[in-house]
């Protein structure tokens, strides 16, 4: 690689999040410009206070469990609606009436506001399961959707071709139908990590579970700490980004890797 | 022998098949020839049960006994070239996948994926997988789409040499050549010419 089509792919590379940070920069700036007092620190702090609050955070013994924690409540969210959503959409498919039965409790469950799923479930369940609730909740219907438009296109030939090679039923989803859906499963995932971890904090700040980033953010609120209001967004962000590598990278080694 | 008698099949109002008969030897290859549509497909996928037919029976071989080779190849884009024969043999049998690959030319490509390789070794790979998957008749519709003469003739003296019956459609005048009996159709609906 030339030393110019270096230069170029730092330049792609860095650009974006640089102007970006230029933008908060300037913001920020014109917010301590503006606003007397404190206005700076408890509206739009400088992104270097941000990071300053990030690592101080970090080094606190408890910031790692709290982390974790609220990793797993997510991560089991996600899991669950990830192989539930699945389920059901074989359903779906495999039969007309689980589908005259599933469609309408699915659309219900996707227009329903996350603030009453989350008081409801808080009503039912103690407050440390309601994140992991709801973040199946919100994947639920994204994972259901792909999952039943990928079975249903999948190659009409290729499903011939299993029959009259006469290939198991197994084997048929092995060979056939999973490979299939490996890429309707990864968008799945994309759209429904994102979804799954915004859900999940959101109940967190609600239900205030112990330890958990949402309660964490929602005490910043209270303390006006701003910029660890920030800091704990960013390791959310941090997260859900790993997360979502973390299991597209599974789904396409189980799903049968593509030749380039 | 496999006796195909008063075969009636349509789609719809179009008649592909009328009350149509065929006996297929129990040995060599028997090559369907006729214009495309005249329905030589129609014919394979009843006797591979994947059609059913209105009226008529089939003799001598169930559709779980034969092998078919489909028109398109149908390969799977996520498999090499090995995995495709693998995914068709038994346990007992998986040492055999080399065998049938170098029976189609393709041993030096065992690892390729479908995409990396050309029309006709993809071909030949659909045909080795159909060859391996074995049985009583082997059912191959245009099996020589894009593969060149000398190939063909390697083929066709493989094909004698496995000892089933072979019931293949081609326009290829190589193959008509090399067939042990051929039987001129026309259609729709079919019928001997």
């Amino acid at each position: 690689m030339g030393r110019s089509n270096v230069l170029k792919k730092c330049i792609h590379l860095l650009l974006p999040p640089a102007f970006w940070l230029g933008a908060w920069q300037l913001g920020a700036f014109l917010v301590e410009l503006h606003v007397e007092g404190r206005g700076n620190e408890l509206l739009l702090p400088y992104p270097l206070t941000v990071l300053l609050a990030l690592i101080r955070l970090i080094q606190e013994p408890a910031f790692w469990g709290t982390a974790f924690t609220s990793l797993l409540r997510i991560g089991a969210g996600m899991a669950a609606g990830v192989v539930l959503g699945g389920a059901l959409a074989g359903l779906t498919c495999a039969s007309f009436w689980c589908r005259r039965l599933l469609a309408p409790v699915i659309r219900i469950i996707r227009a329903t506001p996350v603030a009453s799923f989350i008081l409801l479930v808080l009503l039912w369940t103690g407050r440390n399961q309601v994140p992991a609730v709801i973040s199946g909740l919100m994947v639920l219907p994204v994972v259901w959707e792909n999952v039943t438009q990928g079975i249903r296109s999948t190659d009409p030939q290729l499903l011939e071709l299993a029959r009259a090679y006469r290939f198991s039923r197994r084997k048929t989803v092995r060979l056939v139908y999973l490979p299939s859906l490996t890429p309707y499963l990864l968008s799945a995932v994309t759209t429904a990590m994102g979804l799954a971890w915004k859900s999940g904090v959101a109940a967190e700040v609600l239900c205030l579970p112990r330890p958990g980033i949402g309660t964490e953010i929602n005490q910043a609120k209270q303390a006006f700490e701003t910029a660890d209001l920030f800091a704990w967004t960013a390791v959310v962000i941090l997260l859900s980004l790993l997360m979502e590598r973390g299991l597209s990278r599974l789904i396409q080694r189980k799903g049968g890797v593509y030749p380039p | 022998m496999i006796q195909i008698s008063d075969l009636t099949l349509s789609y719809g109002e179009k008649r592909v098949l009328d009350h149509f008969s065929l006996t297929v030897p129990e040995e060599g290859i028997t090559v369907l020839s006729g214009p495309s549509g005249c329905g030589k497909t129609t014919l394979m996928r009843c006797i591979a049960g994947l059609e059913k037919p209105q009226s008529g029976s089939i003799n001598g071989v169930s559709p779980r006994e034969t092998a078919v080779l489909f028109q398109e190849n149908r390969l799977f884009p996520w498999r090499t070239a090995e995995q495709h024969l693998l995914d068709v043999l038994p346990k007992a049998r998986r040492g055999e996948a080399g065998l049938w690959l170098a029976l189609v030319g393709l041993e030096g490509e065992k690892s390729a994926y479908p995409s990396a390789l050309s029309g006709g070794m993809k071909r030949r790979l659909a045909l080795a997988r159909a060859l391996a998957l074995g049985g009583k008749l082997y059912l191959l519709d245009e099996p020589f789409t894009g593969v060149d003469g000398e190939r063909i003739k390697a083929l066709m003296a493989a094909l004698k040499g496995l000892g089933t019956p072979v019931l293949l459609s081609s326009h290829e005048e190589l193959v008509r050549s090399l067939a042990d009996r051929v039987i001129p159709l026309d259609g729709p609906p079919l019928r001997a010419r």
